[in-house]
């Protein structure tokens, strides 16, 4: 855009989209901001002005609160962690010249079209069922106690469903960098005496630096709103009850409107706050 | 140490044979030169002595010991690649360093080695900088100075200089010979450009579709000329070779005469010619004449100062005692 003119007509011409876009995301978020300030109860036909901060104080003092953001924090380090060194590993192994590379590779990314809730659904009942799950039965050929994985493991039980959805979008991003690094470097560092573990962590690992950070990144944004999983599995009971599926049971089950928007606004601040975080420690990776 | 020995190293994949069996003997402190076209097979048989990979058929042995089978890094030898392969995420340092932490060295060792390698190629002001803020003639002394603090038995060379601009190759060219003046380690080195194999070499190899053409000393080479092949690649600007009706005056297939033993006559000479293009490079001047019933145009070098233009006609006489014959195989003719 070269010219004063060009500018100015770039402008007028891009502005219907930047207003809907506006419009969009300002829209919700202005009411949402705007309800958790009432006492917005519709089964009881209560919507009374000016609650002030109440509901925010209500939310965040509620015993639910805390124990929610843990298991939040938990569930994403979990998955984050699974995904990235499962990734990392899986990733190593697709990059070997293997028989019929292409079709594994496409099997590979076959859990990340699946659809959460299905995915959960697929696991619950045919993987984590103490009676007839593949893993039930596994444990019985083994000789071993059957376990219910969803009331006695709940939580490691959702990390896992949720790894598994992820795995393939971690596997993916990786496996691109693997491909990229320089054959030479690697045959130098060969020559220079590095073992295969030495040439990973000395060559790989830092090559992989970026897109790790980039998967990192991508995947906390979505892990942080998991819900599906939580729903069909166990409905937030067994201490599952994330952030997100609080706020759920505020607006849905308490049919409490305005705890429910205050509780999401708290939710995004603390997204951002992760965010922020995040960026500080591993965002360095993306410069240079 | 390091005198190097191949004895019958074939090299296929697949079904490709892309060396046939070839014997080879590479003397301690020598500079061996790999020359040839593109895809002759000089780099994989580079890769083949490194290490990089398997031989096939035959033995290659490295003082005296049999070195087939060994790992790359368990041969002693250290390799500067064509696009350096520098680490981008290590500096300087750490990256002349790194063979030396691999082999397990103290961290004073390692500090005393780095500095005295940083010396010798004048990197100490860059030791901290990542190969990414460096220029490419610079990359390429890290890359040497990664190879030398190994004290290896041998360099090796895989067209080191493509990479760089014109001048920066005669500045490198000339480093890489003092070097190994200095060191007087045996260095290997790949390339498809023959001057750098002219001015850098005690021992030239030409190699063809993976066969040795020749092995000699450059001016063996340049002034004995084994076969077509040899003749026509050792030179610059090529050896003129001449087929047909010329040829058989001197009872041979094919002869060959380099464009500076043919002297530029006045009134007669043996063959007379049209010029065609010139280029003045001031200290001398090639022609491209044709000439009558020759196939290609002959290449000519005069003086700078001749003044000859397109379309004048031209006197060439060769220097008898210069000129190359060739029989039908393509071999010389004593």
């Amino acid at each position: 855009m070269a010219t004063q003119h060009s500018r100015s007509a770039a402008r007028v011409m891009m502005a219907p989209a930047v207003f809907l876009l506006l419009v969009w995301m300002l829209v919700p978020l202005i009411l949402t901001l705007w309800f958790s300030t009432l006492d917005y109860r519709p089964m009881r036909g209560t919507f009374d002005c000016c609650e002030g901060l109440g509901n925010y104080t209500r939310f965040v003092t509620s015993s639910a609160f805390l124990s929610s953001v843990v298991t939040t924090l938990q569930l994403v380090g979990g998955v984050l962690l699974i995904t990235v060194i499962g990734g990392i590993l899986l990733a190593n192994l697709l990059d070997q010249p293997i028989w019929g590379q292409g079709v594994v590779r496409i099997l590979v990314i076959a859990p990340f079209f699946v659809m959460p809730t299905v995915s959960a659904l697929v696991w619950k009942n045919m993987f984590m069922n103490p009676v007839n799950g593949l893993f039930a039965h596994l444990f019985k050929a083994l000789g071993l106690q059957p376990i219910d994985w969803l009331s006695q493991a709940p939580l490691f039980s959702i990390i896992l469903i949720v790894s598994w959805q992820w795995l393939p979008f971690a596997t993916l991003i990786l496996l691109t960098a693997i491909q990229s690094l320089d054959s030479e470097q690697m045959e130098a560092a060969e020559m220079d005496g590095a073992g295969p573990i030495s040439r990973f962590y000395h060559m790989t690992l830092p090559h992989l630096a970026r897109s790790i950070t980039v998967v990192v990144l991508i995947q906390t944004i979505f892990l942080l709103s998991i819900f599906a999983e939580i729903y069909v599995t166990t409905g937030g009971a067994f201490g599952t009850r994330t952030l997100t599926y609080l706020v759920y049971q505020r607006v849905i089950e308490s049919q409490n409107v305005g705890l429910g928007s205050a509780g999401g606004i708290i939710a995004v601040i603390l997204a951002n706050i992760v965010a922020l975080v995040l960026m500080r420690v591993v965002g360095k990776n993306l410069d240079a | 140490m390091g005198r190097i020995t191949l004895d019958k190293v074939r090299k296929a994949f697949g079904d490709v044979e892309v060396i046939p069996p070839l014997d080879l003997r590479i003397e301690d402190g020598e500079f061996v030169v790999f020359v040839g076209p593109s895809g002759c097979g000089k780099s994989t048989l580079l890769r083949l002595i490194a290490g990089l990979e398997d031989v096939t058929d035959g033995e290659i042995r490295i003082d005296g010991t049999d070195a087939t089978r060994l790992s790359p890094s368990k041969r002693g030898l250290a390799m500067v690649f064509q696009s350096y392969a520098l680490y981008p995420h290590m500096s300087v340092r750490k990256n002349i360093a790194f063979p030396l932490k691999m082999a397990g060295l103290s961290q004073d060792q390692i500090d005393a080695k780095v500095d005295g390698a940083a010396k010798v190629l004048n990197l100490d002001s860059y030791l901290d900088r990542r190969p990414g803020q460096l220029s490419g003639g610079q990359r390429q002394r890290v890359a040497i100075g990664r190879a030398i603090v190994r004290e290896p038995s041998a360099f090796l060379f895989d067209e080191p200089l493509s990479n760089l601009d014109a001048a920066l190759r005669v500045g490198m060219r000339l480093e890489i010979s003092e070097l190994h003046k200095r060191l007087a380690t045996t260095m290997i080195y790949v390339t498809h450009d023959q001057v750098e194999a002219m001015t850098m070499a005690d021992k030239i190899v030409v190699l063809n579709a993976g066969r040795i053409e020749q092995v000699g000393s450059p001016l063996d080479l340049y002034r004995a000329p084994r076969n077509v092949f040899v003749a026509g690649f050792i030179g610059s600007p090529k050896m003129n070779l001449i087929t047909g009706p010329e040829a058989a005056k001197h009872n041979a297939q094919t002869i060959g005469i380099r464009p500076e033993h043919l002297a530029v006559t006045d009134g007669s000479g043996t063959w007379t010619g049209k010029v065609g293009v010139s280029e003045h490079l001031g200290s001398d001047t090639f022609f491209h004449v044709t000439v009558e019933g020759f196939e290609t145009p002959l290449t000519v070098r005069a003086g700078g100062e001749v003044s000859l233009h397109y379309g004048d006609t031209i006197h060439l006489t060769p220097d008898p005692a210069q000129l190359h014959r060739f029989d039908a195989q393509g071999l010389r003719i004593a």
